[in-house]
């Protein structure tokens, strides 16, 4: 039996650093914006035989005169991925005839322009999205265990829960910001998706060692102490806590080694969120539960 | 509950086996009703139009937007594109602002018809107030979605070329009351928001005929005769957002995609009998019969499977087991208590249902929430995602129920038969 609560300040403190450092870099480096966001256009096309990232680089500054353009080459496809800002129907046909005179094998694979506007519209969209998963979630956890027995309010749960879910998303938002920094990555309208799903998900576990401890509270009527109970009910819970989460990070690594590139950061986001969950719904949704009900209890109990 | 169990068993298995067929890509299910597979699988072109109806009263934006949605239409057949699909994707409500969408599947001649679209003419007249540089000009109703036809005349005294546009009914009468408020006064033409004339009233014009002269050359009249004949815009447009898949990047990433959920499927099915073992056998098969189920239910809604729908149902593989493991474990603690195998399953599953109903209500939260704040190209993924929790929930509380209590026996009195 691994002692959760006992050692709490333990894997509070990991999980406190790694969300502090997680905000930090949000805050520092901010996110890279992808053209869902700041409008723009991305144009992927492919060159028997090229691969030249700077050659490339300079026929977009040079001969076409885009001086905000950025070029990355995929080799999963052996395309290139060139980034412009938004440009009208008539010049991308033209950048495509100039294109293909320079090099005849130029073929285009995809092309996907969005407008500012769109991309202000996404951006509110986003936020209020997470804001009402947030708050949903929690206020449904809240609802649902209102019956609870005592001694803990059906409000903590759902506060708990909250914070958890804050917790499970800033850890991969923390990555993609560093990756980001790194010039790897762009974050795009799927990347919000991802953190929507990740809260959907992660709360699965949660909710399976809260509704043990719901169910230990009711059976034991007061006999053991708090701490106990939570601690017996994260041990029960434990095995099918990491199995829910096990079986979808199965499939999330066969989506990320086999699936397409352009799935690739979405699954990466949703792979570190999973596991973000199940660390937080063992060692970190309880103790908080436990820490906050002995601030408030008068007889402090230990696990 | 015994023998209503098996009687149940043996429908779902026909339901799933059924759906199994009409699924399967080839033979008789593709014959019956062909998956629809999103652009970004297959290749195509996904445009988004912006259309500004701020000039167009509320009553009428409706007919507006239905009289656009058909002029676009016209205008990409005329390229012979094959099935372009062409709908209102936002009414526009107060802003003003609608949108409407435009996919064209394949690869040939999009950009030919993305410029038939942008050729498309916009005509609007507009009120002339005030001279020289303080000249405003106001908006009036009359604009080319009254317009029936042009033809190119030439002006009787100076022969110079014209195009005569002629209105409907309505349109005429709007030109009448306008030309009658503004004798003595000019009344500008815009086409696509630049001003081509402003010729002064000398009479109300009845008859809904309009010379617009402007300084044409033939071939310059000629050319707007023909794009006004096509169909002319009844508000102007912008392209804001266009999304163009070539058919090979498409199918690179919906092999991919398929292979990685087969993959993803095995992994996850392994897991099951490795770690459970007996009940394992039971997840595996309500799995299967989730996929059938739930493919099924895609085809027939119908929805259109895009990348992210797709994947979204690959995701839903790793959490329709969720409720199996929940209620295995569940099960496996009642055993330990010394309960009979009967009476640990029916524990089992009473225990675990709090658990199950809650996590799958987050689910759907998160999904219903998607939907909503959300375009067409993620609305894919959480609508399958909607799908795949509801159709999960089912396979695995009433699948594999049905089959723990008429395949799972009591091991105690019937020790000669394992």
């Amino acid at each position: 039996m691994i002692n959760v609560i006992g050692q709490r300040k333990i894997y509070l403190t990991i999980s406190g650093v790694l969300v502090g450092a997680a905000i930090v870099a949000i805050f520092v480096f901010g996110f890279k914006q992808g053209i869902d966001f700041t409008g723009g256009a991305l144009w992927q096309f492919k060159i028997q035989d090229v691969s030249d990232r700077t050659a490339m680089d300079n026929f977009f500054k040079n001969d076409l005169k885009v001086g905000d353009s950025r070029v990355n080459y995929d080799a999963g496809t052996q395309s290139f991925l060139v980034r412009i800002p938004a440009i009208s129907e008539a010049d991308h046909q033209k950048f495509l005839s100039s294109l293909k005179v320079k090099w005849p094998t130029a073929t285009e694979l995809g092309y996907s322009s969005i407008g500012p506007t769109v991309g202000a519209e996404l951006k509110k969209n986003s936020l209020i999205a997470l804001g009402l998963v947030l708050v949903g979630i929690s206020l449904y956890i809240a609802f649902a265990f209102r019956k609870v027995f005592r001694p803990i309010s059906s409000w903590k749960y759902g506060w708990v829960t909250l914070f958890t879910l804050v917790h499970d998303v800033s850890i991969p938002a923390g990555l993609l910001a560093v990756l980001g920094y790194l010039g790897k990555v762009e974050i795009d309208g799927n990347f919000i998706v991802a953190l929507l799903v990740v809260m959907g998900f992660s709360v699965h576990d949660t909710i399976v060692v809260f509704d043990r401890i719901r169910e230990n509270l009711f059976l034991d009527r007061d006999r053991s102490p708090f701490g106990e109970i939570v601690n017996r009910s994260v041990n029960q819970t434990m095995g099918r806590s990491i199995n829910t989460s096990l079986t979808l990070i199965l499939v999330l690594l066969a989506l990320y080694f086999a699936g397409p590139a352009n799935l690739h950061f979405f699954v990466l986001t949703l792979l570190v969120g999973v596991t973000t969950g199940i660390y937080s719904s063992i060692f970190v949704a309880s103790p908080i539960l436990f820490v906050w009900q002995n601030l408030g209890s008068k007889k402090p109990s230990t696990g | 509950m015994k023998k209503y169990a098996g009687f149940f068993l043996a429908l779902i298995f026909v339901a799933a086996v059924a759906a199994g067929f009409f699924v399967y890509p080839k033979g008789f299910g593709a014959k019956a009703s062909p998956w629809r597979l999103g652009l970004d699988l297959t290749g195509g072109s996904h445009l988004v139009y912006q259309v500004d109806l701020s000039g167009v009263n509320n009553a009428d934006r409706d007919s507006v937007l239905n009289g656009m949605r058909d002029v676009i239409e016209r205008r990409v057949n005329l390229y012979g594109v094959s099935e372009p699909q062409v709908y209102i994707a936002k009414s526009g409500g107060q802003t003003g602002k609608a949108e409407v969408v435009v996919e064209i599947a394949g690869e040939k001649d999009i950009s030919k018809a993305i410029k038939q679209i942008g050729d498309t003419p916009f005509l609007d007249f507009r009120e002339v107030e005030g001279e020289g540089t303080s000249t405003i000009f106001i908006k009036t109703n009359l604009t080319g979605r009254y317009i029936t036809g042009a033809q190119l005349t030439f002006d009787q005294t100076t022969g110079a070329p014209q195009v005569s546009i002629s209105f409907n009914d309505e349109g005429a009468k709007i030109f009448e009351d306008l030309t009658a408020k503004n004798v003595g006064k000019p009344v500008a033409i815009f086409l696509d928001n630049e001003l081509i004339e402003s010729p002064v009233v000398q009479q109300k014009i009845s008859g809904g005929k309009a010379q617009i002269t402007g300084r044409f050359t033939i071939d310059t009249a000629k050319l707007l005769v023909e794009r006004f004949n096509a169909g002319a815009l009844p508000a102007p447009i912008t392209l804001i957002n266009q999304e163009t898949t070539s058919p090979t990047l498409g199918e690179n990433s919906f092999t991919k995609t398929l292979l990685a959920g087969i993959i993803g499927t095995i992994l996850v099915m392994l897991f099951m009998l490795f770690y459970y073992r007996g009940f394992g056998v039971y997840a595996v098969v309500a799995l299967l019969i989730y996929i059938a189920l739930t493919l099924a239910i895609f085809k027939l809604v119908p929805i259109t499977l895009t990348l992210a729908g797709l994947a979204g149902f690959i995701l839903t593989i790793g959490m329709a087991v969720d409720a199996n493991i929940l209620i295995f474990e569940r099960i496996k603690e009642e055993l330990k208590k010394g309960l009979s195998r009967q009476a640990a399953i029916y524990e089992g599953f009473k225990n675990a249902w709090l658990s199950i109903r809650d996590s799958n209500t987050s689910t759907i939260i998160t999904a219903v929430i998607l939907y909503y704040f959300t375009t067409s190209f993620v609305r894919g993924f959480a609508f399958t995602l909607l799908i795949g929790v509801a159709v999960s929930m089912f396979s695995a509380i009433t699948t594999t129920r049905m089959l723990l209590t008429v395949f799972a026996k009591d091991s105690k009195p019937q020790k000669s038969n394992p």
